[in-house]
């Protein structure tokens, strides 16, 4: 065992990398919760996501296509959510469910023909001299753009909620969507935006493990990212920034956890490997008492009766 | 513009048609997508609904669909118990994996040990593994009110990692050369849950039917049935008729936990032969699929359950014979959800065609 081999800085800047997925996929997830939608389809989108950025990337060669076309397949995918809770109102728990397992099973079906193909590397910006820092260049300013932009959603979502007209709309309509109808908001149409916004994130956190992460493509390579992500947004009370705190918590648990298996630890690596499971699920436990921050129609079906 | 209208009460006919329909619609968009693959989509629902059942190796299929339906329906038979009460188990899967990991370890800790008593240990083992197991998402929930979507699900990651461990490790079979994988169950007739090899016929085939006839008991005659059904459909009265939902809850987990316990222990010691990493296939996740169209009812879950096992036994066919991608059988099984799920307006709304706009 050899703890002196794992270095601290490499392990922040990688921290952060391994929490981006996470991070896109929860913040999506909030934004539809807070529509007062529970969409439990996220692992199902984020790999339809990490497939099609993936197919897209080898085939053009481009990454920035691939991350583009991930958004929009996770986006699709959503549209099924959105056709059985919106327009035939089906139970949104059963419904991400269905979602879940098709896209699984859809990923699966579109990435036969690229096991073991080595997508065209994303490249990570290099700003003069700011990457050049010591300690502060690699962990701040040597990231793939797709880093930067996940950080930045968060930051346009957190101020969109808070001081935007859309934002208290959204709200109003999670909180309360037969007031809200009430006042003449279109809860269906604001809803279907939410969900397809939760969709299109979850795609790129999907395509960010296919094409910068890992990146390879294997059948059910998300193993659990997206179950992660929607405890995580329990986690963050709704609120955008601790999204992003809970994010790089669970990457540094990844990632020390990766590192103690490659530094071989005297504890078996299959224990190691559940561990960041079992921390989500303390973590649910130490946050579950306090529900008051949750949207009021959260996963509740609207109708409008006249 | 089309209307929708809540229906007082939900229908009868729809209730019952659905499921039909959503299977006919599955085939129909089934048959688009093997077209799309590029093979040819009669010959491919022939294959897999037709083949196996009347074909001309029916005889070699038939066996198989009590194989492959047993463990979908005792799994299903539980969690539609949970999923009626607004208690939603999807972590069955590693209940399944758990169950095996325990019912199996009892046995080969026998090994090799041939008495009458070996077996029955493994099956009270294995249920109480997956009730264990269950049992943690159910605690939370009751204790800390913790959400058990969650919860259930990650252990399931919990569970295949401690497989993993299992299998290259304490259950790895010492004669076994160093490959991975336990001792194989099918050396040791003391405890093979086989009944009739030939005839398909195990110990899980038998419990699965001895679940469905309790469960439908359970639900029409018995007062927890009325309540699991009353905290479901009403839960507001049901807190005042006294329902405890702390109680329901761990019953309906637990209830669930134990079933998939049982599906995995049957399992591992008759058709997969032997603990190895990949010995799950899936059930514990195709079983959320069967509970769905069987409508959460007893006799409907084995009835459903058998068309599940239907696809597995044909998609396998389909594999071999036309050279179908295995994925496209999981797409396939993903789409009777969907489909089901769309259909079930009808169940509560009724659909209006009206020529005024909707005020």
């Amino acid at each position: 065992m050899d703890l002196s081999a794992i270095n601290p800085i490499l392990l922040v800047a990688s921290l952060m990398v391994a929490a981006t997925p996470i991070l896109l996929a929860a913040i999506g997830e909030l934004v539809a919760e807070k529509a007062g939608v529970l969409n439990l389809g996220v692992e199902g989108m984020m790999i339809v996501g990490a497939i099609s950025g993936f197919a897209i990337a080898v085939e053009t060669g481009s990454p920035t296509l691939g991350f583009i076309a991930s958004a929009i397949g996770g986006a699709l995918l959503s549209l099924l959510f959105v056709f059985l809770t919106q327009v035939v109102l089906a139970n949104q728990v059963a419904s991400g469910l269905a979602l879940t397992l098709f896209g699984l099973g859809l990923s699966a079906l579109m990435g036969q023909s690229y096991v073991g193909v080595r997508p065209p590397q994303t490249a990570e910006l290099n700003i003069p001299i700011l990457s050049d820092l010591p300690v502060v260049g690699p962990i701040l300013f040597s990231h793939d753009p797709i880093l930067y932009l996940s950080i930045a959603i968060i930051a346009i979502v957190w101020g969109m909620l808070k001081y935007t007209r859309v934002g208290l709309i959204l709200r109003a309509v999670g909180e309360n969507h037969d007031a809200a109808h009430a006042l003449g908001y279109k809860v269906v149409r604001i809803r279907i935006m939410a969900i397809m916004f939760g969709g299109a994130c979850a795609g790129l956190g999907g395509a960010y493990i296919s094409l910068v992460r890992v990146p390879q493509w294997t059948e059910g390579m998300t193993a659990g990212v997206g179950w992660i992500a929607l405890a995580l947004v329990v986690f963050a009370s709704w609120k955008p920034w601790r999204v992003l705190l809970g994010a790089y918590l669970f990457g540094g648990v990844t990632v020390v956890q990766l590192n103690l298996q490659a530094a071989g630890v005297a504890i078996p690596v299959e224990y190691l490997a559940m561990s960041p499971y079992l921390i989500t699920i303390i973590v649910l436990v130490i946050l579950s008492k306090d529900k008051s921050s949750a949207p009021a129609s959260l996963g509740r079906i609207f109708h409008a009766s006249h | 513009m089309i209307v929708l209208e809540k229906r007082p009460q939900p229908s009868r006919v729809w209730a019952y048609a659905t499921p039909l329909v959503a299977v006919l619609a599955t085939m129909i968009a089934g048959g688009l997508l093997f077209a799309a693959l590029g093979k040819n989509p009669v010959e491919a629902i022939r294959i897999i609904f037709y083949d196996p059942l009347f074909g001309e190796f029916a005889y070699l299929d038939r066996p198989q669909l009590l194989v492959k339906g047993a463990p979908l329906v005792l799994i299903a038979i539980g969690l539609s118990l949970g999923f009626k009460a607004g208690i939603w188990n999807i972590g069955a899967e590693g209940q399944y994996i758990i169950g095996a990991l325990t019912g199996a370890g009892i046995g080969l800790a026998f090994y090799p040990v041939d008495a009458w008593y070996v077996f029955p240990l493994m099956v009270i083992g294995g249920a109480f593994g997956g009730w264990v197991w269950a049992m943690i998402p159910g605690l939370l929930k009751v204790r800390f009110g913790t959400n058990e979507i969650l919860v259930s699900l990650m252990l399931v990651y919990v569970a295949e990692q401690l497989l993993a461990s299992m299998s290259l490790g304490l259950l790895k079979n010492p004669e076994g050369r160093g490959f991975p994988g336990s001792r194989n169950f099918s050396d040791f007739p003391g405890a093979s849950s086989w009944i009739s090899q030939d005839a398909g016929m195990h110990w899980g085939v038998v419990a699965a039917f001895i679940a469905v006839i309790f469960a439908y008991i359970l639900l029409n005659r018995h007062m927890l049935g009325f309540h699991i059904r009353l905290t479901g459909e009403a839960p507001r009265a049901a807190r005042f008729a006294g329902v405890n939902p702390s109680r329901l809850i761990l019953f309906c987990l637990g209830a669930s936990g134990a079933l998939a316990g049982l599906a995995g222990l049957f399992e591992v010691s008759g058709p997969a032969g032997q603990v190895s990493i990949d010995f799950g296939a899936g059930y514990g996740f195709t079983a959320i699929i069967v509970a769905f169209l069987g409508r959460l009812h007893p006799v409907g879950i084995l009835l459903a359950g058998g068309l599940m096992a239907l696809t597995y036994i044909g998609g396998e066919a389909a594999q071999m014979g036309m050279g179908l991608p295995a994925a496209a059988i999981q797409v396939f099984q993903g789409m009777l959800l969907f489909f089901l799920l769309a259909f079930d307006i009808l169940t509560n709304y009724r659909v209006r065609f009206s020529a005024r706009k909707a005020a």
